[in-house]
């Protein structure tokens, strides 16, 4: 009783609301602050996880290779292998918190740069691919949901569940057959794999990539709409009996306008938390499908990186990958509050 | 919205234009098309711009890579697809003759030893220009052997060639003399790219110097780098003022195929003109592509060995001992008999199915002055019930379940060490697991991604082991020495597998210093007769080298040997410099052809045709429904 009687002359003199926006600020402080908690806690196993890894990184990365006791010793210095542990992660944590992520021990080069060179490339496909693939996957999972049981609710439920089941590694290799080598009548109109041919500049070089770009697109769009279509579908099959929408039917409004203008703004939460973990995930690549259309992103590098194990540059892109998802969530939870008030009071 | 929800206005407001879910959709698309132009643009990199356009008449030569470039610095490239590129961009002292491996003139013209075998002398060639017009002279070279002597990171590499270098120097532009510390047979040999001085001294930090942003790249080659992006392309002009002669293509593009299957899907298209696999096309792969029209498949004996080695008891060169190797190993016996249970006959049929040659002697039979096979009396031959004897005769007899005991008393089932992404070697363990459980010895196959820490560390008992040979023998004898052995058991050496034989040294000792060939071939092939006497490492099979080519693209093209050779990665530029175009010219450029445009815009008129009558048939229902 006493915290309700202190608490009635704040809500008086801040007005309306002012507790509501208190709650928010609070509600977004924790998320911020449970951000930066996780960044560290990446921060941290990514240095010792990588360490669990049996072996010597030095005397994997040159086994095999002729090479003297010197150059080994002047290899552990290079890379800082001769310190402590201790004083290894502080330099690591020093470096990390400045942007500098290290040197790849295979390619002799910043592991930001290698980052930076494969980035654009990732985000061109997968950022690609999430914008066709939300958006096909929100539409086809409004109309099965709003159709539920339909003939064409169950063709394309059915659809997706068996995309959404085929490895893409074998889908891809199957529309390569099919659209780039050609099979029977259908001619192979797209290149077999790689993201440019090379040698071409400006308009000639855009359309070159959008050439490249379109089977691995359609083979990440074709394995990845199912998950949005299934949890739209779901969420609004969950809203699809409440009483809301009886009333805005009575009201006489138009069907499709119910469906927009009611049901969908109420079901949309599960499938914009499905939307940014995907976000996240799109900076990590997706190295099946770059591996068979050869596509020279991050999934790749991270591949390369743990097969040697490249050390700096595993814990780069793995900090790298765990940063792109904390941030996603983190603008997830914050969008949230937007789309439904009730959160974050 | 919910305001005008709960006032009901939305029938009294002008009806909002009905394909909205249009507007949307066509702004979805333009978005995804900004983003993808948006983030293709940025990507146009700088050193594109410096390319030169390619020509519609170049002829040109696409490769199916799957190896990325680690670098393209000579002094830090080790991985095969790096040191193949480095020979086209940089000319050697001396190269390997295609038809026999013999050395012949490269940068140098010739080369005579001191009386007391001391000091080299080369004449460098003064036709020899750096693609910036500079001559090529010994300078360079001095200067390229002297950086590698003295700069750690500029040893990265090719740091072994050097390790026996005094003193290099270039008393004029076309004289080169290294002065030795002891006598070295392979000073024809030396496989590294020699680099223009006046590039390079200006480079830095040789450790971290990727030579991979200015292009093109000044060198001497046949080849000239004009462009380079990582895992998507490596490009090179032909050198038309090479010294030897102008390559017949004009450019030759190294294209990254990471999936075998594409990369045979690409060239089955005519997307690339050759592919090699990684080692090896797949036997699956070969038997789809043999008579394809206009490809043609190249099964060549390969320059590799695929070996059995045996741990000898892991030892450092301090007479410290280390691992955990099955102590009965260390009976030659033993050894002789585990591997006269191999029938080795099963394995190239079955396993490679037919894509191999039976192991013999150490060295492959297409290095034939250094190839050795055992005489009738000395070949550990195809026999269970001899090596059956053998094992009795050891004192590993069976025990009441038939399973052969070790001194301790307990059955011997030892740990065969096997490459994870070999699938080779999951196959050849099986059937040695059968085999050798006739026998009474029991296997474990520790299949793993890094096979390395194990080794290293001596903890195993017997692995897969397999190499690739040079014309000149001397790296693969040379990691058998106990030179080669780990300074402590905490050093890495250059041994292969621990194996130190102080007979085997001798020879070894005396094959280095013989500057005579057929003595040295004579030296060499009684290290192998002792290498083979002594079990430690049992050559299964040579592997071949398969691969394949367009024949609409390729007209003709080296191998090495010219006999029955391989293409890639030869010891040489020979495959690339010799390949002469098809009269339809080179691969196609993968670009955008008139059918693909064609493709592409039918395709987007279809996709927009179908979003318009969805938009249409959507507002007649609607509307149909009001």
């Amino acid at each position: 009783m006493a915290t309700d009687v202190t608490s009635v002359p704040v809500e008086e003199t801040a007005g309306p609301g002012a507790g509501a926006r208190s709650g928010y600020v609070r509600y977004v402080g924790g998320k911020l602050g449970g951000a930066v908690v996780s960044l560290l806690a990446v921060l941290v196993t990514g240095f010792f996880l990588f360490r669990l890894i049996p072996g010597d990184p030095v005397k994997t990365m040159t086994g095999g290779r002729p090479i003297s006791a010197a150059q080994l010793a002047e290899y552990r210095r290079e890379f800082g292998l001769d310190l402590p542990l201790w004083q290894q992660f502080t330099d690591y944590c020093g470096k990390a918190l400045t942007g500098d992520l290290g040197t790849s021990y295979q390619f002799r080069a910043p592991v930001i740069d290698k980052i930076g060179e494969a980035l654009p490339n990732t985000l061109l496909l997968t950022g690609t691919a999430f914008v066709l693939y939300t958006a096909l996957g929100m539409f086809l999972g409004t109309r099965s949901a709003w159709r539920n049981g339909s003939l064409s609710d169950r063709l394309n439920t059915g659809l997706a569940l068996t995309l959404y089941s085929v490895p893409s590694f074998w889908l891809g290799l199957l529309l390569i057959i099919v659209f780039s080598v050609g099979v029977g009548p259908v001619p192979g109109l797209f290149p077999t794999g790689g993201m440019e041919t090379g040698g071409k500049e400006g308009l000639a070089y855009v359309l070159d990539v959008a050439h490249h770009l379109v089977l691995p697109v359609v083979t990440l769009v074709a394995v990845e709409y199912g998950q949005t279509l299934l949890v739209t579908r779901s969420a609004l099959l969950d809203e699809m009996g409440s009483d809301y929408l009886t009333t805005a039917r009575a009201k006489g409004l138009r069907d499709d306008q119910v469906r927009r203008r009611h049901a969908v703004p109420n079901a949309l939460l599960p499938t914009v938390t499905l939307v940014f973990v995907n976000l996240g995930r799109t900076v990590a690549g997706v190295i099946l499908v770059e591996t068979v259309f050869s596509w020279p992103g991050l999934g790749g590098l991270f591949y390369q990186a743990l097969s040697v194990p490249d050390l700096p540059l595993v814990q780069g892109l793995f900090l790298f990958f765990a940063a792109a998802v904390i941030v996603m969530n983190t603008l997830a939870d914050l969008v949230y509050p937007l789309l439904d008030p009730r959160v974050g009071r | 919205m919910s305001t005008q929800d709960r006032n009901g206005t939305e029938h009294s407001r002008p009806r909002r234009p009905r394909p909205r879910h249009l507007h949307r959709l066509v702004a979805g698309a333009a978005g995804a098309l900004a983003l993808t132009a948006a983030l293709a643009t940025p990507l146009d990199p700088a050193p594109q711009q410096a390319e030169a356009k390619a020509q519609e008449s170049d002829k040109v030569l696409t490769v199916a890579v799957a190896q990325s470039v680690d670098s393209l610095s000579p002094f830090l490239a080790s991985r095969l697809v790096s040191t193949s590129i480095g020979r086209l961009m940089y000319d050697y002292l001396t190269n390997y003759d295609p038809k026999d491996n013999h050395t012949i003139p490269g940068l140098a013209t010739k080369w005579t030893s001191s009386p007391d075998q001391l000091t080299w002398t080369y004449t460098i060639r003064s036709d020899s220009k750096w693609s910036d017009g500079q001559q090529a002279t010994a300078e360079d070279a001095a200067w390229t052997f002297n950086t590698m002597m003295t700069d750690p990171g500029a040893a990265t590499a090719n740091g072994s060639f050097v390790a026996n270098f005094a003193k290099v120097t270039a008393p004029s532009p076309t004289r080169l003399v290294v002065k030795l510390k002891k006598p070295q047979a392979t000073m024809t040999a030396l496989d590294v790219p020699i680099v223009p001085k006046h590039i390079w001294e200006k480079a830095g930090d040789l450790s971290k110097f990727n030579n991979d942003k200015t292009f093109p790249i000044v060198g001497n080659g046949p080849f000239v780098l004009t462009g380079y992006k990582a895992d998507s392309y490596v490009r090179l002009k032909a050198n038309k003022s090479f010294w030897r002669g102008a390559p017949k293509f004009d450019e030759i593009v190294f294209r990254y195929y990471k999936d075998q299957d594409a990369a045979v899907a690409a060239l089955r298209k005519g997307e690339v003109s050759f592919v090699a696999g990684s080692p090896s096309l797949t036997p699956a792969q070969a038997a789809s592509l043999k008579g394809e029209q206009n490809i043609k498949v190249n099964d060549a004996p390969g320059r590799r060995f695929y070996a059995l080695a045996t741990n000898p008891g892991a030892q450092a060169k301090n007479g410290q001992h280390f691992g955990d190797g099955d102590p009965s190993l260390l009976n030659e016996d033993v050894r002789h008999a585990l591997f006269m249970a191999v029938d080795r006959e099963t394995l190239i049929d079955k396993v490679f199915q037919g894509h191999a040659a039976e192991g013999e002697g150490y060295l492959p039979p297409r290095f034939s002055t250094y190839f050795w096979k055992p005489s009738a009396s000395q070949e550990l031959s195809y026999d269970p019930a001899k090596a059956a004897q053998l094992l009795d005769r050891a004192g590993y007899k069976k025990n009441g379940d038939g399973k052969r005991v070790g001194k301790d008393g307990k059955p011997i089932t030892y740990r065969l060490l096997c490459h994870a992404t070999d699938p080779n070697d999951k196959a050849v363990g099986q059937y040695l697991k059968e085999w050798w459980a006739e026998l009474g010895i029991g296997v474990t196959l520790d299949c793993l991604d890094n096979v390395t820490d194990p080794w290293l560390a001596g903890k195993y008992d017997l692995a897969f082991d397999g190499w690739s040979v040079n014309p000149d023998p001397d790296f693969v004898l040379s990691i058998h020495t106990c030179g080669a052995l780990p300074a402590t058991p905490k050093d890495i050496g250059a041994t292969d597998n621990f194996v130190c034989d102080k007979t085997y040294d001798a020879l070894y000792a005396r094959q280095l210093a013989e500057y005579d060939p057929a003595k040295r071939a004579d030296l060499v092939k009684q290290m192998e007769s002792r290498l083979y006497d002594l079990g430690y490492m049992n050559v299964m099979a040579y592997p071949n080298a398969v691969e394949a080519y367009r024949t609409d693209q390729i007209k003709s093209i080296e191998t090495m040997p010219s006999a029955a050779g391989n293409i890639y990665g030869q010891d040489g530029y020979w495959s690339w410099w010799s390949a002469v175009p098809a009269a339809s010219g080179g691969s196609s450029s993968g670009g955008l052809s008139g059918g693909a445009i064609a493709g592409i815009v039918v395709g987007g008129l279809v996709v927009v045709g179908a979003v318009v009558l969805f938009a249409l048939r959507r507002r007649a229902t609607a509307e149909d429904r009001e």
